[in-house]
């Protein structure tokens, strides 16, 4: 019973109202990208982070440096009576490692007397091979000084300690520094810096043999006892930093690509540094390397030099001959050349057999790979007198030192991957973020607070876990295959594809509503006029 | 500027705390820009040689590519520090009368095509997304190292683009394009992630100047064959191969390169130099506003070549074990392959369960014709007699 206009008017209406209430929501949740939650505000956080490293410090008086009274004062319950009468310094060190062992990351400082005879006359500080010093007091300190002044006198010797065995304010920044390029103080810190790996989960590490003779030297060498015996130990110890993947080979007929000059005066031929450059780059196109894994590589390569160019010896700016005759790259690996015409005399029948000695060998390899990972090589302070190195080839505070600069260099690296994921993101309006990518993100803020938290209070092992998880997580989202922004799918794009579709079929709806509302106005204007 | 506090507590008791307040994180993002940096160096070099046109007449493009390997292959840089993608096949293509060359010089004085190339990319693998995808990082699990682009933060990378471009883009095997904002974005997507030192940009295509009018990362060097507006016009055809073979700008550019060696000290303003107006008819253009070394103080060899920087071994560690002998002979493994044609299986093989699919539109569609045409001629009273 409506009449024809009237139902005329009422499906323009609904037609309307189906297109803006259900249609226009209906286009845009099915043509927008797929963005999963971020935990935007916790990363903003994270790029304004604090780091405060702590390092738990126990300091043991030894008998003779404390006064009886003294001693009442001072809350200790360890006051012991060291080995003073020990030979060396090394024996002492021993024998207290028998007292207790100390977590990753504390120090003990053992305070002996001026009088003792442990350490030599011009040492005040031995560091031991494991997370213990042995520190002199000073001769001011003799007579009658009270227990603040010597408190105060030991305060300023034990943070040096601390700089040299834990962290300093150079080591910390120099592990930022590829997020924090600084000023260019420390031009050794920029060449550790650039010299040692990157931390990654992983590495591999490849020995190699290089022997251009065969038809002269036929080169054994045990590298797998050698391995096992010299440098998975270290390899071991290093276990809660990476994973060490190592493997072997030999290349027969590879040449240096350097020619070697004779020099008459040693009647040996020799590599000149300048020279040293160019020796890398034709032999690296020989090495293999293990096509399965992305992870650094570290080359250590032995060079037999042939029958015609031996003795080869590698010589400095100085024209100085080198002792361990190797020379390392940074961030590649190191080189050695074993010279073996000493082993054979001119009579000798070709070829010969050469056993290669291992030991002087890995002695170099386990140098450079310690350098190469990032152990500091600069030297102690004055007065300070550092044991020798273990077997293992790298001592408890050295592991330490490494620890604590790797959590704090992953810390950096993983914030500043979340925050610029995180920026990207934000910036590229149409890269589709998926469910797992948004759950790595999350598990990554949640493990760098714990790490930021664990370093904070002094648990080293804790956070290089955590650091190392969370480095991970953030690797793993960020470097996401799926993360690539949708070519050919701007916005203005969008628009330009639906309008076509769109606008013919609105351009009705729309002159019918305005028919509408023109004929409700000239009805009320009518109204209007009747009324008057 | 960093602060550092140095707190330290001693109480009186054993245990002593040691804070230290290290820098700011908040120095990580913002302070990137460019006078925070200093000249630093770097120990790898990586090389990006990309030639995005297919098709026998664009021979030019793969030898353009090719010359540039070569010449970095020369001066050091190694196949693995090399990703090489040729959109096709030139050597081995049914029009090249000489099979297996792609020649530089007219009367085939120079073969590009050696015997030790190794392409990358090959085909119809190089594309805008695996393109990206290369800079970026961001490539599925299972791809080989040999494919990736494994640079870290002291890498020196240098960037070949070659094909057919326009005002903005460049165009990839001929159907699709990558334009200069994804291209500059992609860039920033590497600074942010360190994946570079310093970039080394190089292409040689028509207005090529466009494509690096949109970098805003630091640390880009861009070179280009001809500005906004002019082409880059190709060098000589060879007439027995029937194509032009090289293009202007990356024939002087081979000519140059070919004088250099792993030791010279040639740096950028001469690589500047290289195709004037004259030679080239196009204007060859460069930006190093990003770059925050001098160029004039950037060696050839920075990005050409690989010159690494050697340390001597000074300490050794004295290792007094004898060696552990390995416990046993070494276990011998037989591997074997997987059948790799399992014959039996296929023979007796059970034919696969179908899915059931809805039937196609195409039947739906004539079917509804079939009905609807129906119920016209014969009239809707026939409907209550189907339902």
């Amino acid at each position: 019973c409506l009449s024809e206009r009237r139902r005329g008017q009422l499906a323009a209406l609904s037609i309307a109202a189906v297109v803006i209430i259900v249609g226009v929501p209906l286009w845009w949740r099915t043509t927008e990208t797929y963005r999963a939650w971020l935990p935007v505000n916790q990363i903003n956080e994270l790029a304004n982070l604090q780091l405060q490293l702590s390092a738990d410090v126990e300091v043991v008086f030894a008998r003779g440096t404390v006064t009886p009274e003294q001693q009442k004062k001072v809350p200790t319950q360890v006051v012991i009576s060291l080995c003073l009468f020990c030979s060396s310094p090394l024996e002492a060190d021993l024998s207290l490692h028998t007292l207790s062992e100390s977590p990753c990351g504390s120090l003990v400082v053992y305070v002996i007397p001026e009088s003792s005879t442990l350490l030599p006359e011009d040492v005040d500080v031995y560091i031991g091979q494991r997370r213990t010093a042995l520190l002199r007091i000073g001769a001011q300190m003799r007579v009658g000084r009270t227990l603040e002044q010597l408190l105060a006198h030991l305060e300023p010797r034990i943070k040096q300690v601390l700089q040299v065995m834990s962290f300093s304010h150079t080591d910390i920044t120099a592990a930022l520094s590829d997020r924090v390029r600084l000023s260019p103080g420390n031009k050794e810190s920029i060449a550790d810096s650039m010299r040692a790996f990157k931390s990654s989960p992983g590495y591999e590490i490849t020995f190699s043999l290089l022997n251009p003779d065969p038809k002269s030297h036929r080169v054994h060498w045990d590298i797998e006892g050698a391995v096992q015996t010299y440098i998975q130990p270290l390899l071991t110890k290093l276990a809660p930093l990476a994973n060490f993947s190592i493997d072997s080979q030999t290349l027969y007929y590879a040449m240096l690509g350097v020619n070697p000059r004779y020099d008459s005066s040693r009647s040996a031929y020799t590599l000149n540094s300048d020279s040293l450059a160019h020796v890398i780059n034709p032999v690296e196109a020989r090495l293999g390397s293990n096509a399965a894994s992305s992870n650094p590589v570290l080359n250590f390569l032995l060079y037999v030099p042939d029958a015609h160019h031996s003795p080869l010896h590698i010589h400095d700016h100085k024209k100085q001959e080198v002792l361990s005759n190797a020379f390392h790259s940074p961030r590649w690996g190191g080189i050695m050349v074993y010279n073996v015409n000493g082993f054979y005399g001119p009579e000798a029948v070709f070829p010969v057999d050469i056993n290669i000695n291992m030991a002087k060998v890995m002695g170099v390899f386990l140098a450079q790979l310690r350098l190469l990972l990032g152990v500091q090589s600069s030297a102690p302070p004055p007065g300070f007198l550092v044991a020798p190195c273990s077997s293992t080839g790298l001592a408890d505070w050295e592991l330490d030192r490494l620890m604590w600069s790797r959590t704090v260099e992953n810390v950096a690296t993983a914030t500043t991957t979340i925050t610029s994921l995180a920026q990207l993101l934000d910036q590229i309006g149409n890269i589709v973020i998926n469910d797992n990518i948004a759950q790595q993100v999350s598990s990554a803020v949640t493990s760098l607070q714990l790490a930021v938290a664990e370093l904070e209070a002094g648990n080293l092992g804790f956070a290089l876990q955590y650091s190392k998880e969370a480095i991970l997580a953030s690797e793993r989202a960020f470097f996401d295959p799926s993360l690539l922004h949708l070519l050919y799918f701007p916005d203005d794009q969008k628009f330009a594809i639906y309008i076509p579709l769109f606008l013919p079929m609105c351009v009705p709806i729309l002159l019918s509503l305005l028919k509408i509302v023109s004929e409700a106005r000239q009805k009320r204007r009518e109204r209007q006029a009747k009324k008057d | 500027p960093p602060i550092v506090l140095f707190y330290v507590e001693f109480e009186r008791k054993c245990r002593s705390h040691v804070s230290l307040l290290c820098c700011h994180a908040s120095c990580f993002g913002d302070e990137d820009n460019a006078g925070q940096f200093f000249s630093s160096g770097h120990t790898n070099n990586w090389a990006v040689l990309v030639c995005t046109s297919r098709f026998w007449f664009n021979y030019r493009h793969v030898a353009n590519t090719l010359s540039v390997y070569r010449s970095v292959k020369r001066l050091g840089i190694p196949d693995s520090h090399i990703v090489l993608m040729l959109a096709d096949d030139m050597a081995c293509n049914h029009r090249n009368p000489k099979p297996a060359t792609v020649f530089s010089h007219k009367n085939m004085e120079l073969n590009v095509y050696g015997d030790d190339v190794e392409v990358d990319y090959r085909g119809y693998e190089v594309t805008v997304e695996n393109f990206l995808r290369v800079l970026t990082g961001r490539l599925p699990p299972s791809t080989p190292r040999s494919k990736r682009l494994l640079s870290d933060d002291r890498s020196n990378i240098l960037i070949y683009l070659t094909g057919h471009g326009g005002n903005g883009f460049l165009k990839f095997q001929d159907s699709e394009e990558i334009s200069n904002v994804e291209l500059a974005d992609a860039f920033e997507q590497m600074w942010q992630k360190r994946r570079y030192n310093e970039l080394l940009f190089i292409i040689d295509t028509c207005q090529g100047a466009s494509m690096y009018e949109r970098f805003y990362s630091p640390n880009l060097m861009a070179l280009a064959s001809s500005q906004v507006g002019e082409d880059s016009l190709s060098h000589q055809p060879d007439l027995a191969i029937g194509v032009h073979l090289m293009d202007r700008y990356t024939f002087y550019l081979l000519e140059f390169l070919e004088d250099i060696h792993p030791a010279s000290k040639t740096n950028m303003n001469d690589l500047f130099k290289v195709c004037p107006k004259s030679q080239c008819v196009s204007t060859p253009g460069h930006r190093t506003d990003l770059f925050l070394r001098d160029p004039g103080s950037v060696l050839i060899t920075d990005f050409f070549g690989s010159v690494r920087k050697v340390e001597i071994t000074m300490e050794t560690i004295n290792l007094t074990d004898p060696i552990n002998p390995v416990n046993g002979e070494l276990q011998i493994r037989k591997y074997s392959y997987v059948d790799q044609l399992p014959v039996s299986e296929i023979i007796h093989q059970k034919p696969k369960q179908k899915d059931w699919h809805p039937p196609d539109g195409f039947i739906l569609g004539l079917w509804t014709l079939i009905l609807l045409v129906f119920f016209k001629l014969y009239g809707m009273k026939h409907l209550k007699h189907i339902f």
